[in-house]
């Protein structure tokens, strides 16, 4: 089964999780930018880490036969560092290029004056650049700060077929089922949602609009939730061309609506030949 | 709670006495020479400011024997001896003692207070939240307890909820950081004015947070039904 991650961290992940992902059918994905656990502490930082994942990333994953795009934006728990404030200005000239499919991850994090701000310039952002919007909701107040989400997506103007708020859970996804955005679950251990109640949700929301991710990064998470979740969908008894849709045709749609998605498979060539990325290969001394 | 439980450290003389106690005569005389030469030459402060654990040594401040449990009567259920790192420490003490010994204020201790802390390592930013209730910084210093409560990090997060942030920081801000704790399970005995602070608003998101880990069959900490002011049906 082929599977598309709409939503995973790969800087944080190391090349055997590239590895298993793709064994587990895992051959397309996209990295949002978002915050590193140590704060950034100026605008050149940001240039570096949208460089990575314009540059270097795609080229790691491509060695593991995976599809690499991204989404940039200033993510909303930076966006209240003043320092950093000046990433806003920076934006419009990465969301020009090739390997960016959406403006992202977006959103509040603590739903301050500073967030509110980022929150509608970036949707603006997508509008102008032609892109979809990955809004991620709050960890804490989930529900107050999905509504105000929604406020705000409303209030941009954008479409909300253009608009995936992800990190949903039980009571914050049928808030957002009748507004026309697409709906992101992160199943992802101890903090978010686990594979059986991600298919719970699935037999309430039906499987349109809906977008499965790990959201895997530098914390405690699994970066083969999706495959975990595919297994639980069919042992659930759901048809195969459901899981195809969540797991491959849905992501391909949100982020197709970009015009950039490129989802020929990369070139084959397996890490220990060493194809190399600006000089250097992923073999170490090599 | 933890203004009730240390009376003896919201004074610069109850932490130098503290200190003294902690850190023996060696530590206290390093301590004397230091803040005397921060006192004729502020830029010192930046010398010593990294030094201070290995000088003064890094253990709790009161260790939990120490402390006066007939203090914590209105203190959430699992009030009773914060976890390692979330109560002042010796190094924190020192920290302070070192700070409060530059010969500035307001804006300008502020922006001495911004400087250590964004130059320091966690031990060092630690240091800085937790002098500031001791500092006369006004409410300078709030960009520093947003920064930290910006951090996942729960020294950090419970060295910035401090006296400091009961006294100054706004109620939305507040909040959110209480929220953080209970997210992070950092003992709300950690947060300063908890009792004083908590309001209708924060009752509400402490709801919504307990049906939000009820659907997702997760325990709910006993601390957020403090906030709550009931206890759940069993």
């Amino acid at each position: 089964m082929r599977i598309f991650d709409p939503h995973i961290h790969l800087t944080s992940r190391t090349t055997d999780d590239y590895e298993a992902l793709r064994a587990a059918g895992v051959c397309a994905a996209v990295e949002p930018a978002f915050w590193l656990g140590q704060p950034r502490t100026s605008v050149g930082s940001f240039v570096d880490y949208f460089d990575t994942l314009l540059g270097w990333e795609p080229f790691r994953a491509a060695q593991f036969g995976i599809r690499h795009h991204c989404a940039l934006a200033l993510n909303p728990k930076e966006a209240n560092d003043p320092r950093c404030a000046g990433v806003l200005d920076l934006l419009p000239r990465y969301l020009a290029k090739d390997g960016v499919v959406a403006v992202g991850e977006i959103g509040y994090d603590t739903m301050t004056p500073e967030e509110d701000k980022a929150l509608a310039v970036q949707l603006e952002l997508a509008l102008a650049h032609g892109l979809p919007a990955l809004v991620h909701t709050p960890h804490r107040d989930k529900l107050a700060g999905t509504r105000r989400t929604l406020a705000a997506v409303r209030e941009s103007g954008i479409p909300p077929e253009r608009v995936l708020l992800d990190h949903l859970n039980e009571s914050t996804v049928r808030e957002v089922a009748p507004t026309g955005c697409w709906m992101g679950l992160s199943v992802y251990p101890h903090t978010k949602l686990d594979p059986e109640r991600t298919v719970r949700l699935l037999a309430e929301t039906g499987t349109d609009r809906v977008l499965i991710n790990s959201a895997a990064d530098w914390g405690r998470s699994d970066p083969l939730t999706t495959a975990r979740t595919a297994r639980a969908m069919l042992d659930a008894g759901f048809p195969e061309e459901r899981v195809e849709q969540v797991f491959w045709h849905n992501p391909v749609a949100f982020y197709g609506a970009s015009g950039r998605l490129d989802l020929s498979e990369p070139p084959p060539v397996a890490a220990e030949e060493g194809d190399r990325y600006l000089g250097s290969s992923l073999v170490r001394g090599g | 709670m933890l203004t009730a439980r240390a009376p003896r450290i919201s004074t610069l003389a109850g932490l130098r006495e503290a200190l003294t106690r902690r850190a023996g005569p060696e530590a206290a005389d390093w301590l004397a020479a230091a803040t005397r030469e921060i006192g004729a030459q502020p830029a010192a402060l930046h010398r010593h400011f990294p030094e201070a654990g290995r000088r003064c040594g890094r253990g709790a401040l009161e260790p939990a024997e120490e402390t006066d449990r007939a203090d914590q009567a209105d203190a959430p259920a699992e009030a009773d001896g914060l976890p390692a790192g979330l109560a002042w420490t010796v190094d924190d003490a020192a920290r302070a003692l070192l700070l409060a010994a530059v010969p500035l204020r307001g804006a300008e201790l502020a922006a001495r207070a911004s400087a250590v802390y964004h130059e320091g390592d966690a031990a060092e930013r630690r240091g800085v939240l937790r002098a500031l209730s001791l500092l006369d910084v006004g409410e300078h210093a709030l960009p520093l307890v947003r920064d930290a409560l910006r951090t996942d990090d729960a020294r950090l997060l419970a060295a910035a909820l401090g006296p400091y942030a009961a006294r100054n920081l706004d109620p939305h801000t507040w909040r959110h950081a209480v929220l953080k704790c209970l997210h992070r399970s950092i003992p709300l005995a950690a947060v300063d004015g908890v009792v004083r602070r908590r309001d209708g608003e924060l009752r509400r998101m402490a709801c919504d947070y307990a049906v939000e880990l009820t659907d997702a069959g997760r325990p709910v900490p006993s601390d957020l039904w403090f906030l709550t002011g009931h206890l759940p049906r069993s």
